[in-house]
């Protein structure tokens, strides 16, 4: 038996550094309640309470959850909106 | 503990307790200006770098950046100070923004302690308490354990009777 060979293969495609998007990324620590966290991406970025919950729990269970994503600019804006609540933010290239 | 009352967020402080807010408050407010010192991690904690790899990004960043995160800081430990109560005690009445001024500085005030006290992901912070009373029961530790334990009970109220 023998796997049929690809048609043609893949093009992977490396996007180049500089069109790649910037994140804002959330990290865990252990002061912040989980429902002040939860509470605060739903104010800040209007999300519904159950994406802000599932992006708290990723933060809390992952380390680290990817908040926001866009031109670097916003991505900048958001952090230190973040730091003005005391969550630990960075900003990152997707 | 806070209740909803209509638009408000409102909670009745003993003398103790306004003492102790008083006095948190006044701290945070300390550390962001006389006391300013990066090399503090508290300060590290409170004004994280934004672009952790890169010093230079970071620095260049905070340069444009820090200064109205720490106004933004102390008008909101500034916010505690403000509606408290005659050091008697009584009641506090917050309206919307002013609770949320409230949530944001009790953070802040719990993110200092926490990183004075060393509270780790997997700190209980009633065990810390039950072993620093068993070793002094008079000591600085238990008193801050005790208001940082007091403090998260406080935001948790109060962050449930403003999404109530």
């Amino acid at each position: 038996m023998t796997a049929p060979a690809p048609a043609k293969r893949p093009e992977v495609e490396e996007i180049p550094e500089a069109e790649r998007p910037w994140v804002t990324i959330v990290w865990d620590d252990p002061v912040n309640l989980m429902a002040y966290v939860t509470w605060v991406f739903q104010k800040l970025f209007g999300y519904s309470r159950e994406k802000a919950e599932k992006l708290m729990l990723d933060v809390h269970h992952k380390g680290k959850a990817v908040v926001s994503s866009g031109a670097r600019e916003r991505m900048e804006h958001d952090a230190s909106q973040l730091h003005a609540y005391g969550l630990w933010a960075t900003v990152d290239r997707a | 503990m806070f209740r909803r009352y209509g638009e408000h967020c409102v909670a009745t402080f003993a003398a103790d307790e306004v003492r102790v807010l008083r006095k948190v408050a006044s701290e945070v407010v300390g550390l962001l200006t006389d006391g300013f010192d990066h090399d503090d991690p508290v300060v590290g904690r409170l004004f994280p770098d934004t672009y952790p790899e890169q010093p230079d990004e970071s620095a260049d960043f905070r340069r444009y950046t820090e200064g109205d995160l720490k106004t933004a800081k102390i008008d909101q430990a500034g916010a505690i100070l403000a509606a408290l109560p005659a050091s008697t005690g009584g009641d506090v009445r917050l309206d919307g923004e002013a609770a949320e001024a409230w949530l944001r500085a009790l953070n802040d005030a719990r993110l200092a302690m926490g990183v004075r006290l060393d509270i780790k992901p997997d700190t209980d912070i009633g065990t810390e308490l039950d072993e620093a009373v068993l070793r002094d029961p008079t000591s600085a530790r238990v008193f801050q354990l005790s208001v940082y334990a007091y403090l998260g009970y406080l935001q948790e109220s109060l962050l449930n009777a403003l999404i109530d």
